[in-house]
């Protein structure tokens, strides 16, 4: 069953365009607006940061609220008391 | 297996080593403008910093220099900070985090820069706590 | 055949990962083992989707010459890598981390509860004691 999923998956990436290509779809839209305006528009010049907290920043915080909730989700499930299980057995 | 003191070595190597990964971590916060890194990786160095503490002396060496308090605290602190950064641009006129509006040179770069602290400082108390609450549960 | 391979070198080896996570998470009976097949397959699909934002001769997405304290650098979007999927794929690695933190700690609730934690033997005592 390994083996079949992984040749459908090959066989559906054949359609990918090549790697490295310039005028791929990824790269064509809304990319280089990113690219070209960042640093004129904020004065920051580590793109990936520009995008992710102020193109993009609703996102990180949705982040920040899915680390926090995460923290908060193991500390509910690792610290409930088991003394009710303990005296219905004695 | 983390609850006891480690032979001399391991436990001096990581109290010298421990500091140095905390400025590494700050330095990666603050520099995410000009350099790769951000709030994310420099929180969870930070957080690994602490780690090394809790495998070089044990986890109640860890418990007390971040007290369960400060940790929780500090996440809601971090959330906070993010939040508040956009409800403040809210109240001066514009949308919802444009930090168009904030006073000073350069808005843009200041309100990326509140925002970074408050991801790393959540990240950090999020990864921290995690830790804690997984090796002390019997 | 070979020649097929080493041609979309970048496809078949991420897929080559994706089905050995894949394979962790279906084939194995050890809940532990099933939890690092499924990051596996996570980190090979966060690879993937990093891998699809290169261009040839392009360099990584952070501003060269912006130091200079003069005029503003010359950028053009083929020079530079694609930042958006990076950006993207970010905020995917911190869900992992917290995905598998609270997998974690469910498996030590089972263990402290059941005693096991392989797959069959937990069937049997959830299906015994109701």
């Amino acid at each position: 069953m390994t083996g079949l999923t992984g040749l459908l998956l090959i066989f559906g990436s054949l359609g990918m365009p090549a790697t490295g290509d310039p005028q791929s779809p990824a790269a064509r839209h809304v990319s280089p607006r990113y690219i070209e305006q960042s640093f004129e528009e904020t004065a920051v010049p580590n793109m990936v940061t520009s995008v992710l907290a102020d193109y993009r920043g609703f996102d990180t915080l949705g982040e920040v609220t899915v680390i926090f909730t995460g923290a908060l989700a193991v500390l509910l499930i690792l610290r409930t008391g088991r003394e009710d299980d303990e005296n219905e057995n004695s | 297996m983390i609850t006891g003191q480690q032979t001399i070595v391991v436990s001096t190597i990581c109290r010298l080593v421990a500091p140095f990964a905390q400025i590494f971590g700050l330095y990666v916060i603050m520099h995410g403008h000009s350099s790769p890194g951000g709030g994310f990786q420099g929180g969870v160095i930070l957080a690994s910093s602490f780690m090394l503490l809790a495998v070089g002396d044990g986890i109640e060496e860890m418990r007390q220099r971040f007290s369960s308090l400060a940790v929780t605290v500090l996440s809601s602190a971090g959330v906070l900070l993010y939040a508040g950064i956009g409800v403040v641009c809210l109240l001066l006129g514009a949308n919802y985090l444009d930090y168009g509006i904030l006073p000073g040179p350069d808005p843009r770069s200041l309100g990326m820069l509140g925002i970074e602290i408050g991801v790393g400082i959540t990240v950090t108390a999020a990864v921290v706590s995690i830790f804690h609450d997984l090796m002390t549960f019997e | 055949m070979l020649d097929f391979a080493i041609g979309n070198f970048n496809n078949v080896t991420y897929v080559v990962l994706m089905m050995i996570g894949f394979y962790a998470m279906t084939g194995k009976r050890n809940l532990v083992k099933k939890l690092v097949g499924m990051n596996i397959f996570q980190w090979s699909i966060i690879l993937f989707i990093v891998s699809l934002s290169t261009k040839r001769g392009a360099t990584i997405p952070i501003i060269l010459g912006s130091h200079d304290h003069g005029e503003a650098p010359v950028i053009n979007a083929f020079q530079y890598v694609n930042p958006l999927p990076q950006v993207l794929m970010l905020t995917a690695i911190v869900v992992g981390l917290a995905t598998t933190g609270v997998a974690l700690a469910l498996l030590l609730q089972i263990y402290k509860r059941y005693g096991t934690l392989e797959e069959d033997e937990l069937l049997e005592k959830i299906q015994t004691s109701g």
